[in-house]
């Protein structure tokens, strides 16, 4: 099939083409045989593997003309070996919503990567973007050409608004509380410009989950988390509940004891929800989708914080707003996230994430920038030590004059 | 007529997905009533219309040729009209009607060796980056370890024996661009070697003060060395993140000797049932071994059989080892618990333990 074992041989990799799980380098050798990039990218990787270390250089400023993001520079430190991937550039390419697609518009993006690339991918990165893995310098250009004349465009990178995504939503999902996949085509052409011209202290990331499960992992890697929620009661069909006893469930054991806050009751015949002790974890649902469903006075927690652990530790989002009803044009949601992209970006230092300027400036300082009341649920518990920057204190001098 | 160039096109962000969905799901959008797992890899929608949707989920490698996704194309065209999508762990699901179609469906992928399966209470697929095919700052690979984890635990993708949900994620480095802390099983990749000072470049190509700012321990001093503006490293305060290499390439901390593999437990992303929790550590290092990992593999199967078999229903990995408690797991799990598992970091002592609720 390819002859890459006659130039250089890949033993190492070819051992991955084994076994029952889909290969990666089964795919790098497809278009090996008519592609010298992908084929010097498996000599460059077999040489990694023989020697336990990458060989690509740090970054490199590259780019489409106007944007400032958008394409990863990269470079390798064996061009002497290895030509074809000397640069090996990667082009980030903003997803549909949901990552929904046609096998026409498949086609289109195999064609012109095919001509302009080493007819790698990744489907998807973790941020959601479609990768074109490597390609030259000047084709870059070419590339974004084809891309926007076939009604697409480059994802975020850098200090910007990175690409959002979300989960399938109401495409699909019986538990989406708002509409996913609209909020987030939404947000991405309303951030258009910072997405593609870098101007903030560090990466800003919106991700859209429709319900608690939280599909996309939002409380984990967003900096604004918009996950759904509803506010009412559990919708139950008794009958399908019935249903599901009667075919062997043990409610008790899997539902009733699971429940987190135990505000549910199984006797047999009927189940009970004290809603307003319900903390909408999800579990119920999730054992029983024919007989329970999310409330229908639905919208969305608002998070705010996740990061990685560079540098100050890794955070989970944590609350802003409790509940905020998401609906076009998405007034109050794009408010607030305006107030807080405009503080942060005032007043943050370089690479700070937002997560980290609220640790570093206090996040009741934080609030007050941004305008939000403090309010209970956004703490899992008040303070526990005492050191309490109080604000204001009396001098001496007020006080006589109030004497007076 | 002079010709007129042509507009260059910016800024029109992604295509609508509007025009990417099909017929049942344009007509059901928002309507959904509910959902059934009929077999390993395959969920049934059900609208409020009646309308049924069979979405077949298969693996891929997530670094996929042209080929393959033309491959994919063509199995759209064949069984759904076309009509497919990527879920947020790298699987594809192809969106059917045709009920007849799906084991079809199922064979031919098999037949093209994409496994079928990855939905409800087994693994899905191992949520990686670019590792050595791609990143300058990779500790490790990360595809190899991928195929070849899952090629040992691909029964658990493609049949439901698990207790829970079970999410496996691997990042090459600390910047964890797979955001990996917050999984089930965490593979990161780690260095163990303070950086190499390029001493005559740092002060060509970086920012001093950005470098020194980035260290999260201030391990990193400005100093003259040999005459150049430079930067000396207090080795003893140094926990090897690569955040300096990150801002300055004149640092490189990629060291075959000394990078390898670490093994985090007990995370979890959802809020369904139990809170979101971070990772922990299991296993601090495992040597580079390519082209197999073998002895990461083993512990990663260690894990899962040892959760497996004790967990209760629903309980995902985190909340067996809080049930349990912590001694047990690294008793059940025969893992060494070292020095390196207490944290030393800013709020460390939040994680001792602060009370006398143990078992004997």
């Amino acid at each position: 099939m390819s002859d890459t074992k006659k130039d250089f041989g890949t033993p190492l990799l070819d051992d991955l083409e084994k076994g029952d799980w889909p290969s990666f380098v089964k795919e790098i050798k497809q278009p090996a045989v008519r592609n010298p990039m992908a084929k010097d990218l498996l000599g460059l990787l077999e040489t990694s593997y023989r020697e336990k270390v990458g060989h690509w250089k740090h970054g490199g400023i590259v780019g489409v003309l106007g944007y400032g993001g958008g394409v990863i520079g990269r470079y390798s430190d064996i061009p002497e070996k290895y030509p074809n991937v000397a640069h090996f550039h990667t082009l980030r390419v903003n997803h549909p919503s949901g990552w929904f697609y046609t096998s026409e518009v498949l086609r289109k993006i195999c064609d012109l990567w095919d001509k302009h690339g080493s007819g790698i991918t990744n489907m998807h990165g973790s941020t959601g973007d479609i990768i074109l893995l490597g390609t030259i310098t000047d084709e870059l250009e070419p590339t974004f050409s084809e891309l926007t004349k076939n009604g697409f465009d480059l994802g975020g990178s850098g200090s910007a608004v990175r690409t959002p995504s979300c989960c399938v939503g109401k495409a699909r999902c019986e538990w989406a509380c708002y509409d996913t996949m609209a909020l987030t085509h939404h947000i991405t052409q309303r951030f258009q410009d910072d997405l593609h011209r870098p101007a903030f202290p560090y990466k800003f990331k919106f991700k859209m989950a429709g319900c608690p499960n939280d599909c996309v992992a939002s409380i984990a890697r967003a900096d604004m988390s918009i996950i759904g929620i509803w506010r009412d009661d559990i919708r139950i069909n008794q009958d399908a509940v019935g249903e599901y006893a009667d075919k062997g469930m043990d409610i008790n054991s899997d539902v009733i004891n699971n429940c987190p806050t135990k505000c549910m009751e199984w006797d047999g015949k009927t189940l009970n929800i004290d809603n307003s002790n319900c903390n909408k974890c999800m579990h119920c649902i999730n054992v029983m989708p024919k007989a329970l469903r999310p409330g229908t006075d639905t919208g969305a927690c608002i998070l705010l914080g996740s990061k990685a652990p560079i540098v100050e530790g890794a955070q989970l989002s944590s609350v802003m707003v409790p509940f905020m009803k998401i609906k076009p044009p998405y007034d109050e949601l794009y408010d607030l996230a305006d107030r807080i992209i405009d503080v942060w970006a005032e007043n943050g230092k370089n690479r700070e994430r937002v997560g980290e300027f609220m640790q570093r400036v206090g996040m009741g300082n934080f609030l007050e920038e941004i305008g939000l009341d403090p309010i209970p649920e956004m703490v899992s518990q008040p303070r526990d030590n005492p050191y309490i920057f109080f604000e204001d204190y009396y001098e001496e001098d007020d006080e006589e004059e109030e004497e007076e | 007529m002079a010709d007129v160039a042509p507009q260059r096109i910016t800024d029109i962000g992604p295509p609508h997905y509007e025009q990417f969905l099909p017929p049942v799901i344009k007509n059901n959008y928002g309507k959904w009533l509910y959902h059934e797992i009929p077999k390993p890899g395959v969920l049934l929608h059900v609208a409020e219309s009646g309308d049924k949707l069979y979405s077949v989920r298969a693996a891929t490698p997530r670094l996929m040729s042209v080929d393959s996704i033309r491959l994919f194309a063509d199995l759209a065209d064949k069984y759904c009209d076309g009509h497919l999508r990527w879920t947020s762990r790298n699987n594809v699901e192809f969106l059917l009607t045709d009920e007849s179609k799906v084991d079809p469906l199922i064979n031919e992928l098999k037949e093209n060796n994409f496994p079928v399966g990855g939905i409800g209470n087994s693994i899905s697929n191992i949520v990686h980056t670019q590792g050595w095919i791609h990143c300058h700052s990779a500790a490790i690979d990360a595809s190899g370890i991928v195929k070849s984890v899952m090629d040992r635990l691909i029964g658990h993708f493609k049949n439901r024996d698990l207790p829970g949900k079970i999410r496996i994620a691997l990042a090459c480095c600390l910047n964890m661009c797979g955001a990996v802390h917050c999984s089930d099983i965490a593979i990161l990749g780690v260095h163990r070697r303070p950086p190499r000072i390029m001493h005559d470049t740092v002060n060509k190509i970086c920012e001093i003060p950005t470098l020194v700012a980035s260290c999260p321990t201030a391990a990193i001093r400005p100093a003259t060395v040999d005459g150049h503006p430079s930067v000396e490293v207090i080795e003893d305060l140094c926990m090897f993140c690569a955040n300096c290499y990150t801002v300055c390439p004149s640092l490189p901390l990629n060291d075959p000797l000394n990078d390898g593999v670490s093994i985090w437990v007990g995370g979890k992303v959802s809020n369904a049932r139990t809170e979101p929790k971070f990772s922990k550590l299991a296993v601090p290092f495992i040597p580079n071994d390519p082209p197999r990992w073998t002895e990461v593999v083993d512990t990663v199967e260690k894990i899962v059989d040892t959760w497996r078999a004790d967990a209760k229903k629903y309980e995902r990995v985190g909340d067996w080892i809080e049930r349990i408690g912590w001694p047990r797991f690294f008793q059940k799990t025969g893992f060494e618990f070292t020095k390196y598992h207490i944290d030393d970091f800013k709020h460390a002592g939040l994680s001792f333990k602060r009370s006398t609720h143990l078992k004997y």
